[in-house]
């Protein structure tokens, strides 16, 4: 009990590195918030495509949303990130992170709006129309709002998805939460901070797995 | 060279790729036995405890929720990195193959958990009063009449999240297992060229793409009918 203590809950080692925990989780919500709406804004127009009447814009977005979703995000993250170079284009580290998680989170919303805007019967898309609105004012005030009500519960735990995601950009040294923790571990010949991050990181999205399961089951009562 | 022929010497070598191959099919076999290893345990384990869950065993609902919400939150990467480097301080090693086995095993189990159950709780109430009023006992009636109903629904949600999580084994690499990525990153390096990179992304497409095709198809089969 002693030595799991020392080794796993260090009470001097916690108030050493606790500021650079800290301030590793400050990048891993920064990064979130960068990523969380770059992919959802991606997403929703993939979901159009993938809705279009032509079917040359169909299929391009179907094939993107399928590309993306067969690669591990590591493997895209890396191969950005260290094959890029090569070509002589020189990438920031962030940036690299950002469109590398940007083509994955993309298709994953890509494809959650669309069964989304597909649950919307055609009907009110004609009601719409026929009342005078444009295409674009009906998918924005009749057919997204309504899509993104039925298909809340798959955004959120997609969301949750994308935070976790960002622990991947530890392994291009982003100093992000986790690569701080494994820095920290390092210095420090001890697990504390690698157990101490992964506590941060339940605190941080315990929440969001208890609301993704208060909505699921709101969603099958309803039903 | 103009940028395209540099395009092509950089990234479709075709000696380094002839080089590299046989390694990045080794790679390929540790992946698709991890993976394959991963989903059996992840969904038995995950079965079994929805079972257990519905069973309305004494005590064990509490710790099979807490259990799911924390293999649920936490980023598998984080778990791995748990497993392989902080569990050693306490004289449990493991290597890097058990440590992601373990790691998605557990967050698959969660995840499948859930699913179970959402699909065991959308049987109509009724069809467990009538089972029960026919004398059959509560294990009967789960995996007589309930399961193979509730089943029918898990299969699309429970596809989408097998295929997002297989694809984890890729973070196997952080800790060193040759999987594809790690084989391809260090044959990359070690080649100056990132050909065996590209190389790598062709296996993971091969091994990936027909799953997305399959859950694609599924999801169309198992659609509401509206």
């Amino acid at each position: 009990m002693e030595t799991l203590i020392q080794v796993f809950f260090n009470p001097a080692i916690i108030a050493r590195v606790w500021p650079f925990l800290l301030q590793g989780f400050g990048t891993t919500l920064m990064l979130s918030a960068l990523v969380i709406p770059l992919g959802l804004a991606g997403g929703l127009l993939l979901a159009l495509a993938s809705t279009h009447a032509s079917r040359w814009v169909r299929a391009s977005a179907m094939v993107y949303v399928d590309f993306f979703r067969a690669f591990p995000p590591l493997v895209l993250l890396i191969f950005i990130y260290f094959g890029f170079p090569f070509l002589s284009i020189d990438m920031p580290k962030l940036a690299a992170v950002a469109l590398g998680f940007f083509l994955n989170t993309s298709s994953y919303y890509g494809e959650i709006f669309r069964a989304g805007i597909e649950s919307i019967a055609r009907g009110q898309m004609e009601a719409a129309l026929s009342m005078g609105l444009t295409k674009g004012q009906a998918y924005r005030h009749v057919i997204v709002p309504q899509a993104v009500k039925n298909v809340l519960p798959d955004l959120v735990s997609n969301t949750l998805e994308v935070i976790k995601l960002t622990t991947l950009a530890s392994v291009v040294a982003l100093p992000e939460l986790l690569n701080n923790a494994r820095q920290a571990q390092a210095l420090t010949y001890n697990a504390t901070p690698i157990v101490l991050a992964a506590l941060m990181y339940l605190a941080l999205l315990w929440p969001i797995v208890r609301l993704m399961s208060r909505l699921e089951h709101k969603h099958l009562a309803r039903r | 060279m103009s940028n395209l022929e540099r395009l092509i010497a950089s990234f479709f070598n075709a000696e380094v790729a002839w080089r590299y191959l046989p390694r990045i099919a080794e790679g390929m076999l540790v992946t698709l036995g991890l993976g394959l290893a991963v989903i059996a345990t992840g969904v038995l384990v995950g079965l079994c405890l929805a079972v257990l869950r519905a069973l309305r065993v004494p005590f064990t609902g509490w710790m099979i929720v807490g259990f799911a919400d924390i293999f649920r939150a936490l980023p598998p990467l984080v778990i791995i990195i748990v497993l392989f480097f902080a569990f050693p301080y306490i004289g449990l090693s493991m290597n890097a193959f058990t440590a992601t086995w373990l790691s998605l095993s557990l967050v698959l189990a969660a995840f499948a958990e859930e699913v179970f159950w959402a699909g065991i709780l959308s049987v109509h109430k009724g069809q467990w009063d009538a089972a029960l009023s026919l004398g059959l006992t509560h294990w009967k009636t789960l995996r007589e009449v309930i399961l193979p109903q509730a089943i029918r629904l898990t299969v699309p949600p429970l596809t989408n999240r097998v295929i997002s999580i297989t694809k984890g084994t890729a973070l196997g690499s952080v800790v060193a297992l040759h999987e594809i990525l790690n084989v391809a990153s260090s044959g990359s390096s070690e080649a100056g060229n990132p050909t065996p990179l590209t190389l790598g992304a062709i296996a993971y497409l091969i091994l990936f793409i027909p799953f997305v095709w399959f859950g694609r198809r599924l999801e169309k089969r198992f659609a509401w009918k509206r």
